[in-house]
């Protein structure tokens, strides 16, 4: 009776506040339940592959992994041969490809977003004519399938490019020299972390321009105006005022970027060249499972230690998720 | 890198593998500000062409490289035969339009666009009303989310277990049959094999990845309304779903058609999930299965362009309505 | 120990001829048998396959003397994207040193780019000593040979399990009526005697073209099977149409199968890795698939002629082919004409390489180089498959759709199988008829 009484009370003070609790009441507890139901439901795929992960091969394929508690059949085995590779020692510690993920990610996270918020301020507070025309054509470039780059990426890299005898773009394996002075240093781009980092970031800037276009044009005018007076030109500008002011959005995109590029397959794969010194993990994975997918087991495994470090990144950046439109809300 | 010693190999190589990361980006780093510092010497006329040309040249020069001559050469070759040598007019294109299986792609290409990112986005909204008025919000918000950190192999091992098929009398290693039996159906459907069924179950899979997203922008969104609005929308007796239909709506409706053309264009391209779950058989392929197969396995670079090229046609009319509310909003500014 | 005689055999004028320099590093290593390789230090070949580990593991150790000796560094890369990463690559001029091509279709499109090189003199050599005429002509395109073979494996074979064949007191059949009187025996056992499984990934369906050839080929000849293969003959022809009815009343008749796993659609649906995982249980009699089956069973299965799992070889039909066998395996073709990838490409041709790999396999790898003595082998299985490559009476073919155009060799040749086993009606003419007209409508003209 207590309890019931409590509750009254509580809901008086409240009613006090807003002229219909009951209902904020409910559907807060409403909602609840409902979010608690799709998280559930979200989860449990997840869920069955963290369970079978622990299991051996012949109980995964023998019996549910919801009757794994009935069917004991645990082992460490997957991750062990994931983590460790083979049984001899003929095989690159998975250490390896973690850091070149690493490696490939971070700055392919960092470049398109600088590149693209440097792009984004220049449509957005820099008039000049056809800047809505080059918008819209980045915005449009989206449409463009990346698998229809491959071929004309790589063999930029591995040859450069000509039209008949005419070099348009040279390739920098012996270095650039212009009018006989060796102007940059020999520099083979094809089997470096380069070759991976810039079509990433191809790829990215169209719609890291648009989505960071929102956010810069939708930016107070008067602040721009504040900052002109104070004598500040578009360059000053842009870091001391636009750039601080939308790292909610850099932030967002990044979380975004860095995933699509860590869970890539596609261009680490025929970019890297087939060496295990830039090769990324979900390349090394995907040869873990074994030649006609005799080894398909390991991937649970595998889908899990390679979940961790995208997990953490969102973690310690989810805050700014929320913290970013703070600022978006000066405008109104 | 067969030597034995492999570990001591790879702990010699991480510390210069860091070091390069960072350099590279330390590097990065240290051209912008040579040239921002050089450009910003340039006063009067000659200022707003060197921040146009050093602010928006790189982009357009990295784009134009790996987007644009790409997209030409794709355009050339739809026109090509399969290994695009002789002209041969709008035959591939007479193929896309006229084979059975393609008709059959096709029509599974505009469900896929229609339906996918509606449902995807509509959940997401849904969900970040819905997390904004609970207090566990962040654990909920990380465990919808989780599924965008999977990569594709991974997923498709994860769909395994729920989509396995087994006949009567065998064990259940489908988490979908064995629930449908538990409600009494005897013999379950072999579900990657059930047509029409199959290709909805797929994008059961895409939006059970793309939700996270969704939900994540839009919540992000509905928060940056002001406190104020809500208040005084709910003072005046506004609750539930007419506070969201008359305040929340409105307010993030622009987020909310960014995020549908996102996931509509990135639906038409989607091929990974089609792919390691039916191969694009049992009439589940798609647009860019498709493609990527014709030119990649069976070497026919006409028919893959010319698909290529549908898949342009097919995105312009929402990049044309994006850029068309675009065009509004930037004159309203 | 009796590959050692082999390799120290292969050595033997060398050894003779040196008082056998021990480099300091590596004093365990008999550098003599590589002499012939010359110095290659500090450079570097790159080998793109799509054999991956644990079964490459087996590749690199038996070339690690090679590396050690030679001072020249192999690198390995297997992909499961192999045949559409190699296009790329190629076409995108990166290009590796070696690709170890499972597909003389693909050989023969690689051939066609341009940038593949003809094979040294050395692997010609080797080709010409080791294998038959027919395996040459597979890897030769316009009268230029392109690489020898690595491997080969055996796909007329039949999974059993010889423990419950006593158990059911069932024999060994030796013909292909014997093979469906068995069948029909266990159907009165109340069991369905055969498993199978198409699925693959993106390559769903070729398990099931692999049935068409083995019945081509024992219902046909080495002739007809040809001129299907070289797309003379049409799949809509009566031969090849009454060769999809015979397929139809083996593996799509449904008293016969999905034995533990379901119905005739489910065999679309199961991944030929796991479609034999109930022969060591007792749930499944047979199940139709290659030699290298044998790496799917779970460690501890063991596979003998008295074991929980052995095969048995796919009975003839016709008696003007009493051994009709078919086969796959890869080829492995250059792309750079320099010495070190040279001495690559000849080393992995030789005997000497191949016994390396061979001894150290841990079942299910074979060659067909005949430099390879079939005692090499560990397992007998092995020695059995070894045993019908190298008969000199065997009709071999290799895997037809392999051959043929890529468009319907990894196209409509798989997903018309694939629609064919999951469609309903498959036994009906009319379904076979329309099947067969779609693949021929697929092949290309030019």
């Amino acid at each position: 009776m207590s309890t019931h009484a409590d509750t009254t009370t509580t809901m008086h003070s409240v009613r006090t506040r807003h002229d219909n609790p009951v209902r904020d009441f409910l559907s807060s507890k409403a909602a609840s339940i409902a979010v608690f139901i799709i998280a559930t439901l979200w989860t449990i795929p997840t869920f069955g592959l963290f369970v079978s992960s622990f299991r051996t091969k012949d109980a995964v394929t023998s019996t549910g992994w919801w009757t794994a508690l009935s069917n004991p059949a645990w082992t460490f085995d997957n991750y062990k041969q994931v983590i460790l590779g083979g049984t001899d020692n003929l095989q690159v510690p998975l250490v390896n490809y973690v850091v070149n993920s690493l490696a490939i990610t971070v700055p392919a996270t960092i470049i398109p977003i600088t590149l693209a918020a440097m792009a984004a301020y220049a449509i957005a507070w820099v008039p000049f004519r056809g800047s809505d025309a080059v918008f819209f054509t980045i915005f449009g470039l989206q449409v463009v399938p990346l698998q229809m780059s491959l071929i004309p990426l790589l063999s930029l890299f591995s040859q450069g490019w000509s039209i008949g005898k005419v070099t348009i773009i040279p390739t920098f394996d012996n270095g650039l020299t212009l009018f006989g002075h060796q102007v940059l240093p020999a520099f083979k781009i094809a089997g470096n972390y380069a070759a991976i980092w810039l079509p990433h970031t191809m790829f990215a800037l169209p719609l890291a321009i648009f989505l960071i276009h929102n956010f810069i044009a939708a930016l107070p005018r008067e602040l721009m105006e504040a900052s002109k007076v104070d004598g500040a030109n578009h360059f000053l500008t842009f870091t001391r005022v636009v750039l601080p002011l939308s790292v909610p959005a850099l932030a967002s995109f990044a979380i975004f970027q860095f995933l699509w590029v860590w869970n890539d397959l596609l261009v680490g794969m025929t970019f890297a060249g087939g060496s295990d010194a830039i090769m990324p993990l979900t390349y090394r994975l995907a040869q873990l499972s074994g030649s006609l997918g005799s080894h398909w087991e390991l991937l649970t495994a595998s889908a899990f230690v390679a979940m961790l470090i995208p997990l953490i990144v969102f973690f310690s950046l989810q805050r700014f998720f929320v913290r970013g439109l703070l600022a978006g809300s000066v405008k109104s | 890198m067969t030597t034995t010693n492999a570990w001591s190999d790879v702990w010699s190589q991480l510390v210069p593998k860091f070091g390069q990361i960072l350099f590279s980006i330390a590097l990065f780093a240290a051209v912008l500000v040579i040239a921002f510092w050089l450009a910003s010497r340039a006063r009067g006329k000659a200022e707003r062409p060197v921040v146009v040309t050093l602010m928006l040249g790189p982009a357009i020069v990295l784009v134009a490289i790996g987007l644009v001559v790409p997209g030409l050469q794709t355009i050339l070759f739809s026109v090509r035969d399969p290994y695009g040598q002789g002209f041969v007019g709008l035959q591939n294109f007479g193929w896309a339009f006229t084979d059975p299986g393609m008709r059959q792609t096709l029509t599974n290409t505009v469900l896929w666009i229609v339906l996918a990112p509606i449902l995807s986005t509509g959940i997401g909204l849904l969900l970040a009303v819905l997390v904004d008025r609970i207090k566990r919000e962040a654990l909920a918000k990380a465990l919808i989310f989780m599924p965008m950190a999977i990569s594709f192999v991974g997923a498709s091992v994860v769909w395994k277990f729920v989509y396995q098929y087994a006949g009567p009398g065998n064990p259940q290693i489908g988490l979908l049959s064995s629930i449908v039996m538990a409600f009494g159906v005897k013999n379950p459907p072999n579900w990657m094999l059930t047509q029409p069924l199959n290709t909805f179950l797929l994008m059961v899979i895409y939006i059970w990845v793309q939700t996270g997203f969704a939900m994540v922008v839009l919540s992000a969104a509905i928060k940056a309304v002001p406190m104020d609005i809500n208040e005084a929308a709910s003072l005046d007796g506004a609750t539930g779903f007419r506070l969201f239909r008359t305040i929340t709506m409105p307010m993030v409706r622009g987020t909310f058609v960014v995020v549908l053309t996102t996931a509509m264009v990135a639906t038409l391209k989607l091929f990974d999930i089609v792919r390691t779950m039916t191969g694009g058989n049992f009439g589940t392929s798609v647009l860019a299965n498709e493609m990527y197969s014709q030119t990649f396995v069976q070497f026919n670079s006409g028919h893959g362009a010319a698909l290529a090229v549908i898949l342009f046609i097919g995105v312009t009319p929402m990049i044309w309505y994006n850029v068309r509310s675009l065009r509004k909003e930037r004159t309203i500014r | 120990m009796k590959p050692r005689r082999l390799v120290a055999a292969t050595a033997a004028a060398a050894l003779a001829a040196i008082a056998l320099p021990i480099s300091s590093a590596s004093a365990a290593v008999n550098c003599a048998p590589y002499k012939q390789y010359g110095k290659l230090t500090g450079k570097t070949v790159h080998i793109f396959t799509s054999i991956l580990s644990p079964e490459s593991d087996i590749y690199m150790k038996a070339y690690a003397d090679f590396e050690k000796c030679t001072g020249v560094t192999i690198q390995w890369e297997g992909s499961n994207d192999f045949e559409s990463q190699l296009g790329v690559r190629v076409a995108g001029g990166s290009a590796p040193d070696l690709a170890i091509i499972p597909q003389p279709g693909l050989l023969q499109q690689m051939v066609k780019t341009g940038k593949a090189v003809p094979a040294p003199a050395g692997v010609v050599a080797n080709a010409k000593k080791y294998w038959t005429a027919d395996w040459r002509a597979y890897s030769t395109v316009n009268g230029k040979y392109y690489g020898a073979p690595l491997s080969a494996n055996m796909k007329s074979l039949v999974w059993y399990s010889p423990k419950f064949f006593k158990k059911y007191k069932l024999t060994v059949p030796k013909t292909w009526a014997e093979m469906m009187k068995l069948s029909d025996q266990i159907v009165k056992l109340g069991q369905k005697p055969w498993c199978a499984g198409i699925g693959s990934g993106t390559a769903t369906g070729w398990p099931a073209t692999d049935w068409m050839e083995e019945l081509t080929l024992r219902m046909y000849g080495p002739k007809v099977y040809d001129s299907w293969v070289a797309g003379k003959t049409k799949f809509a022809s009566p031969q090849i149409e009454n060769v999809m009815k015979t397929l139809s009343k083996w593996l799509m008749n449904p008293k016969y199968v999905n034995a533990g796993i379901g119905d005739v659609k489910s065999i679309a649906t199961t991944t030929f890795q796991d479609a034999g995982l109930g022969i060591p249980k007792g749930k499944c009699f047979m199940l139709q698939q290659a030699s290298f089956y044998g790496a799917q069973f779970p460690q501890g299965t063991k596979i003998a002629p008295s074991g929980d799992v052995f095969a048995f070889f796919l009975p003839s039909i016709n008696k003007k082919w009493p051994i009709p066998v078919e086969g796959g395996g890869e080829f492995i073709v250059s792309f750079r004409n320099a010495p070190e990838v040279n001495a690559v490409q000849t080393f992995m041709s030789s005997p000497l390489y191949l016994t390396n790999r061979a001894k150290d396999s841990a079942g299910g790898w074979t060659t067909a180089n005949s430099g390879v003595p079939v005692s090499a082998y560990p397992t007998p299985l092995d020695r059995m498959v070894a045993t019908y490559l190298s008969n000199p009476k065997a009709t071999f073919r290799f895997d037809g759709s392999d051959a043929m155009p890529a468009a319907v060799g990894a196209g409509s040749f798989w997903t018309q199988m694939t629609a064919w086993f999951s469609g309903d009606n498959p036994q009906a003419t009319s379904t076979i008829d329309s099947i067969a007209k779609a693949i021929d409508a697929t092949w290309p003209t030019a």
